[in-house]
């Protein structure tokens, strides 16, 4: 198969390609940043004693975890315009995966901070330990070796993810495929291109992953 | 005008349910094929065959890294090109029985991994056989860890389905954004959509849900 296959033209396509790969890793990074966010504020609200608050979180979470991210894109991507807000593909993009993604951020966080046993918190109050102090010595410790695996995992997700923003003619890997597939009728080197470069992004992250995780053990084990 | 598009969308509702109908073939089907060869390699990846091992860690890999979007136009796209022609149904089963496999490969690994060393020594001990240490020993007790992970899959499943939509296959997300090219109201249609997803995929969480409380609660008594 080697032997038909054109990396000539590989090359050609490089800049896309690498035009591609840049898009990809920055708007990921960006929907990383903002879904924790939203993440972090989702989890407060479900956790929250108020009826209303938790509910409200609870709809966001269960409606983002129950539908597919690609409905959502086309939600947000029809659905906008005909409201009267405009913005472009690449904020769509941005809206639709940190939206996606802070849903699951929030129960992995609501999963850590459960985690820790009520009798922790409750022995740091007797002793006199305040909220920060109980947050930092001991909430944060013990829930982070809970939270930090997964979290990880939901972000090689939410770079997968990032390959629909092709769909709504985002330049970013995908679509630096489609562009030389559709242009010189030559899907296997188009695709496989976009592909590898996946696999790259991906065993780089999960090398990372696998180090932090390791670090992590560690410090408990102390 | 709003009024206008509601009632144009009820008078192409029949198609949506139709829609919802390939939706849940896609992923009925796909979730029994998935669940087999999952079964098949997780069970492998335990194996005394290193090669074998080597392959099936290749093959999740190589699945997990790339996004599903990229992996289904490799088959649609590609495999024409060595004179395999496959409809846009077939090529999505395919797709989704690879994806779903490596998925549940690791999960079936995991919770295989989870049964103590001492169950299996056992059944050595005792002279089973090795499919009878698999199918009496050590899969019963691996369900336990298995089954929660394992319903939770077949959500994704159900809403990585909606990606097929691109290859032409006739599913929900295809004909929502076919009416939303008549019907303009992209919140409308892609929020109907979203509700039909929901309605699947919403049990299937709660159950996934249960099954994890259950099996944990089972697992503090030992």
């Amino acid at each position: 198969m080697l032997e038909y296959f054109n990396f000539r033209v590989i090359a050609q396509y490089l800049d896309q390609y690498l035009i591609g790969l840049l898009a990809t890793g920055w708007i990921s990074l960006v929907s990383l940043f903002l879904a924790l966010i939203l993440g972090t504020i989702a989890c407060v609200m479900r956790l929250s004693k108020n009826r209303l608050i938790s509910g409200v979180s609870a709809v966001y979470i269960e409606s983002m975890r129950s539908t597919p991210l690609l409905t959502q894109l086309y939600f947000f991507y029809f659905g906008l315009p005909s409201i009267g807000i405009n913005i472009n593909e690449v904020q769509t993009g941005i809206l639709a995966l940190s939206l996606n993604s802070g849903a699951y951020i929030a129960e992995i966080i609501r999963a850590g901070i459960l985690s820790v046993p009520r009798g922790h918190i409750e022995a740091g109050i007797a002793s006199g330990l305040s909220f920060i102090q109980r947050l930092r010595y001991i909430i944060l410790p013990q829930a982070l070796g809970v939270v930090v695996p997964p979290l990880l995992g939901s972000a090689i997700v939410l770079v997968k993810d990032s390959s629909l923003l092709s769909l709504i003619s985002v330049l970013e890997l995908t679509r630096a495929g489609q562009i030389l597939t559709s242009e010189r009728f030559m899907p296997a080197e188009g695709f496989f291109t976009t592909a590898v470069f996946y696999l790259v992004i991906y065993a780089a992250l999960k090398v990372f992953s696998d180090w932090a995780q390791k670090k992590l053990i560690f410090r408990e084990a102390h | 005008m709003f009024l206008f598009y509601l009632e144009s969308l009820i008078a192409v509702f029949p198609l949506f349910l139709k829609g919802l109908w390939v939706t849940v073939a896609i992923s009925g089907l796909s979730l029994i094929t998935a669940t087999i060869l999952g079964f098949l390699t997780g069970i492998g990846r335990s194996s005394e065959i290193k090669l074998l091992r080597y392959a099936i860690g290749f093959y999740v890999n190589l699945l997990r890294g790339t996004p599903f979007l990229v992996q289904i136009f490799v088959i649609f796209f590609i495999l024409p090109e060595f004179g395999i022609n496959l409809e846009p149904f077939p090529a999505a089963i395919i797709a989704m029985t690879f994806m779903g496999g490596a998925f549940i490969c690791e999960i079936v690994a995991a919770g295989i991994e989870a049964v103590p060393k001492g169950q299996r020594e056992a059944a050595i001990a005792t002279g089973l056989s090795r499919y009878q240490q698999v199918r009496y020993v050590i899969l019963p007790q691996a369900m336990r860890t298995i089954l929660p992970p394992l319903v939770g899959q077949y959500v994704l499943l159900v809403k990585d389905s909606s990606i097929v939509s691109v290859i032409g296959v006739m599913d929900l997300t295809r004909v929502g954004w076919l009416t939303v090219q008549r019907i303009p109201e992209g919140m409308l249609v892609f929020g109907l959509v979203g509700i039909m997803y929901f309605a699947i995929c919403y049990p299937l969480i709660q159950l996934a849900a249960r099954l994890e409380k259950r099996m944990s609660v089972g697992e503090s008594r030992l």
